[in-house]
């Protein structure tokens, strides 16, 4: 009897590799490029939206942490129109929200960058839910309110290093960064001109190796807020008095200065959906674009419109 | 009669399988997991090359870097700090509680380490972040995320698995070897650090290893106060980024090559974890084996 129990535990172990094999077979993240094929037809025959009572669902938002509050915002007042849907939103970065839409995980994936050009190919939909300004912060008790743009390049190349040659007090600056994953990163370094392309077309980042990532917005913000040498950059709507945002070139981070085109350092968040994303999520990306939604982006943000 | 003893024997049989069965999920969650990393990360690793994987300082997949020797000497001297502290306080700490300690210092000392053990990591990595690195920063200049921050905080997260299995280890030996060393004379220093100590040797080296275990595979602690620069720590106070970090930042959007080797992370990680495991066993049996050896050497016949 035992050898016959041996014999089945044998065999529920072969069973559980085999099955693992199986998976090998089949990835569970496709290839993107395969991905786009299959949702490359958008917008041919959508099925038709249902009566408002109708809606009930779950939709699944991933993406970036400087969308997140907008889209909890968002998603806050539209459950309140629709009490049987329920949106569920979560962070990760922007490029967790890019491959998440691309590869289906989620109803509608989050950027607060603009596509890169090996994102644009892959079959996604682009809605623009507003834009967002990118401050440069350091402590509220550093005494430097302004650097130029070609500074704020230096400070993260490395070539300045202390507060005394911007005009501040005689302090190392601490570099922060944000990790990989990251829109505010990607915008920051496309928008500041920190990498530069190689002869082969591959990119070389220009940022110092010595730079400190933090990988979500509040980490960076509370590491800014508790050392006075730091130097970071975060999404503008989340600014509050734990840190201070210094003008760059004398322009201030602003709303208005974004409107009116001084201030260059801004970027579009974007909400990312793939193939034919279903009635609600419809619904939801209506009510995004909608005066009401626009209403709830321009309170912290600037209104995509 | 018959019937109700031959229920009783099929449920004895019944219930004896199924408990070998719940031992079995272990084993094969092990060979699961075990079996997907390798699979998952040894090609990348070839692709990369195994000497420019294991041994190259730059780590940058964007530009198309993938080495991560800075990670494993960051998780290896992360480890190791932690592992100073754990012992140099966790042991002491449970001798006091298991032999010296009057009834009501333990009484306020076991809650307080048991509480600790019930602290979320992310818990400890935030009071690093914001109490810890400014504390780091003003006193020894620099950022604060550094080295030293993961190691204290480390050191304190592995504390209640050191002291709870060392004490209970210590609890474990006989009472007769300690009032029969005592009684030929030696005194409470000599007993403890001849008798007590070499006799729970198994259990602390046990509550080592899984303190260990633990230090190096933490991830949500580590990511808030190490930095997470990939780069060779010149000092203690330098900003690191150890394996686990590695992954967790990056494995949520990772695809093609990129994947691969944080997988092929996930397989040295593995393998480094099973290395020590491996190694203060053998310590500790080779230990074991001579005193035994030498036991049977003195006996007369």
């Amino acid at each position: 009897m035992k050898r016959s129990f041996r014999i089945l535990m044998i065999a529920i172990l072969a069973a559980a590799m085999f099955a693992f094999s199986a998976c090998e077979q089949t990835p569970i993240f496709d290839d993107p490029v395969e991905v786009a094929e299959q949702g490359a037809g958008g917008q041919e025959t959508l099925p038709p939206i249902g009566d408002d009572g109708e809606l009930k669902g779950t939709i699944e938002i991933i993406g970036s942490t400087s969308v997140q509050p907008l889209a909890e915002e968002l998603a806050r007042e539209f459950m309140k129109a629709n009490p049987d849907i329920v949106v569920n939103v979560q962070g990760g970065g922007s490029s967790v929200g890019v491959t998440s839409a691309i590869n289906g995980i989620c109803d509608i994936g989050t950027a607060s960058r603009s596509l890169k050009e090996t994102e644009k190919g892959a079959g996604l939909t682009e809605h623009i839910a507003a834009l967002d300004g990118i401050a440069v912060v350091v402590h509220p008790n550093n005494s430097v309110s302004d650097l130029s743009a070609e500074q704020v390049k230096q400070i993260y190349m490395g070539e300045i290093t202390n507060w005394s040659e911007v005009g501040g007090a005689d302090k190392p600056i601490i570099v922060f960064n944000r990790e990989a994953a990251s829109g505010t990163r990607g915008a920051f370094i496309e928008l500041a001109k920190l990498e530069e392309k190689r002869d082969d077309g591959s990119k070389r980042l220009l940022i110092t190796s010595e730079a400190l990532e933090a990988n979500s917005n509040g980490a960076l913000k509370t590491n800014v807020s508790t050392k006075e040498g730091a130097i970071g950059y975060v999404s503008m709507g989340t600014i509050d008095d734990t840190i201070k945002a210094v003008s760059i070139g004398g322009v201030q981070a602003t709303a208005g200065n974004v409107i009116d085109g001084t201030y260059t350092l801004y970027r579009p968040f974007l909400m990312l959906t793939s193939g034919q994303p279903n009635a609600i999520t419809r619904a939801f990306l209506e009510f995004v674009k909608s005066e009401a939604g626009q209403e709830i982006a321009s309170q912290d943000y600037i209104s995509a419109n | 009669m018959q019937k109700k003893k031959l229920l009783k024997k099929i449920a004895s049989y019944g219930v004896e399988k199924l408990f070998l069965l719940s031992a079995c999920v272990a084993v094969l969650a092990l060979l699961v997991i075990g079996v997907y990393i390798l699979v998952s990360g040894l090609p990348g690793m070839f692709k990369i090359g195994v000497g420019q994987f294991l041994f190259g300082e730059k780590w940058s997949p964007s530009e198309g870097y993938y080495g991560i020797l800075t990670m494993i000497i960051a998780s290896l001297a992360a480890t190791i700090g932690a592992a100073v502290i754990g012992v140099g306080i966790g042991v002491p700490t449970a001798v006091f509680l298991a032999d010296i300690a009057p009834k009501w210092a333990v009484r306020i000392l076991r809650p307080a380490v048991e509480l600790l053990a019930g602290i979320p990591s992310v818990v400890y990595g935030y009071f690093g972040l914001v109490v810890l690195v400014p504390f780091i920063s003003n006193t020894f200049g620099g950022a604060g995320n550094s080295l030293l921050a993961i190691i204290i905080i480390l050191g304190i997260m592995i504390l209640p698995t050191i002291i709870n299995l060392s004490e209970l280890a210590i609890r474990a030996v006989p009472r007769s070897f300690v009032e029969g060393s005592l009684g030929l004379g030696a005194s409470r220093m000599q007993t403890f650090l001849r008798v007590s100590l070499p006799s729970a040797k198994s259990g602390i080296t046990a509550s080592i290893i899984l303190g260990v275990g633990r230090a190096i595979g933490e991830t949500m602690a580590v990511i808030l106060v190490a930095g997470n620069t990939p780069q060779i720590p010149g000092s203690i106070l330098d900003s690191v980024r150890t394996l686990t970090i590695n992954i967790a930042f990056e494995m949520s959007y990772a695809s093609g090559i990129h994947r691969e080797a944080l997988f092929a992370t996930g397989v040295v990680l593995f393998a480094i974890i099973m290395i020590l495991n491996f190694t203060l066993q053998a310590v500790l049996n080779r230990k074991a084996g001579t005193r035994k050896r030498r036991r049977a050497g003195v006996k007369p016949r």
